[in-house]
């Protein structure tokens, strides 16, 4: 049944933000430390097992995959709800200093991509 | 007439997810149509949406003044519902089902040494911004770097070490800012920078920091690529408070 595969999901992300939240606990500091990422990771390995053993049917990956599904509109959702107006009236220091971080992370990617990069996996270019 | 249009309204507003739904579905279509009819393509079709999505904020945030864009206005509140980081953080880990792990573990390190250097690199990107303009004390210059981290490692790294509300408001703008540059320019910058591995997204991810910005952005690029940017992305707002208010104001409070 679908509700099995949301169901996984849905445990996934609670196990995954209840742990990000005590190791930020821990470190700390009153904020989720990757919650999301460990429930991505969570959700990972378990599909891997229920798929290796056979017991992840069809009805079941569907509950999971419209998720993912969904998860274009969802973002045009969230885009419509940001505060843009703030970002705009912000003055020029936020403007560049956002700006800024922005083409610097940029210009990063591509050195940081050959770092650790083996050529022989990359094969010829 | 006007006893009509209450009722209308109030119908969408007691189904308002369900009026999200609806709404937000049109924009997509919409987009889609534009971007195979106007564009043939060239222009992914959720990037459009996705900018008409940020003009619909901008014009909620003017009508109402209020923080969340259009979902300020009581028939589309549902979009803030199905916007928000309940139904986004599910959809994200959603994203991540058929992936392998390999991939992941493959790819670690330099997702590890992106998150830092991700980090480190906005605070003094906008450290050096905020100096630029006047803002000399190591308590603003901290936190303006740290709003050009992400609009949450700004004020929570602002409220640890004590800065002034104006400095706060500049700080969130800028992680603003960030993010919506992000979300506009990630598809456009993709075929210059080499984005389009999961190894490149992954460092990406780490990069950017901005969940929103990179989840959006990696959508209208190539939504295959969003799980392997999401990951890292989701630890860098916790690095990001967890060494603003520690290590990084400490260094700028010596070199100031």
């Amino acid at each position: 049944m679908a509700i099995y595969g949301t169901a996984l999901l849905a445990l996934c992300l609670l196990i995954g933000s209840i742990v990000g939240r005590l190791l930020g606990m821990v470190v700390g500091i009153d904020a989720n430390v990757g919650g999301v990422g460990i429930a991505m990771l969570v959700l990972i390995s378990l599909c891997d097992r229920l798929h290796r053993s056979g017991r992840l049917k069809p009805p079941t990956a569907q509950g999971i995959v419209f998720w993912s599904l969904i998860y274009i509109p969802i973002v045009v959702a969230m885009a419509a709800s940001q505060n843009v107006r703030a970002a705009i009236t912000g003055g020029p220091v936020a403007i560049l200093a956002g700006t800024s971080a922005v083409v610097v992370s940029f210009a990063m990617v591509p050195l940081f991509s050959r770092i650790g990069n083996h050529p022989s996996t990359e094969g010829p270019s | 007439m006007t006893e009509v249009m209450d009722a209308i309204a109030g119908e969408l507003t007691k189904y308002s997810l369900i009026t999200a739904f609806a709404l937000i579905g049109i924009t997509v279509w919409f987009s889609y149509a534009v971007s195979d009819r106007l564009t043939r393509g060239r222009v992914h079709g959720s990037a459009i949406a996705i900018l008409i999505g940020l003009v619909l904020a901008y014009v909620g945030g003017y009508l109402t003044e209020g923080k969340n864009g259009i979902a300020d206005v009581a028939i589309f509140s549902g979009i803030g519902l199905m916007g928000g980081a309940m139904f986004r953080d599910l959809a994200i880990v959603a994203t991540a089902f058929g992936v392998r792990l390999e991939e992941f573990l493959k790819t670690g390190i330099s997702g590890v040494v992106s998150l830092f250097a991700g980090v480190v690199l906005s605070f003094i990107v906008g450290g050096c911004v905020a100096y630029a303009f006047g803002y000399q004390d190591a308590v603003s210059m901290t936190t303006i770097g740290a709003g050009a981290a992400t609009y949450i490692v700004g004020p929570v790294t602002g409220g640890a070490i004590g800065a002034t509300g104006e400095v706060m408001a500049i700080s969130i703008a800028a992680g603003l800012v960030k993010s919506i540059l992000v979300m506009t320019m990630t598809p456009l910058i993709a075929p210059w920078i080499g984005l389009d591995n999961p190894r490149s997204a992954l460092i990406f991810g780490g990069l950017m920091g901005t969940t929103s910005g990179v989840a959006a952005g990696l959508a209208a690029t190539d939504p295959k690529l969003v799980p392997y940017g999401a990951m890292t992305a989701t630890f860098y707002t916790g690095l990001g408070c967890l060494l603003g208010p520690s290590v990084i104001y400490m260094i700028m409070r010596a070199i100031v």
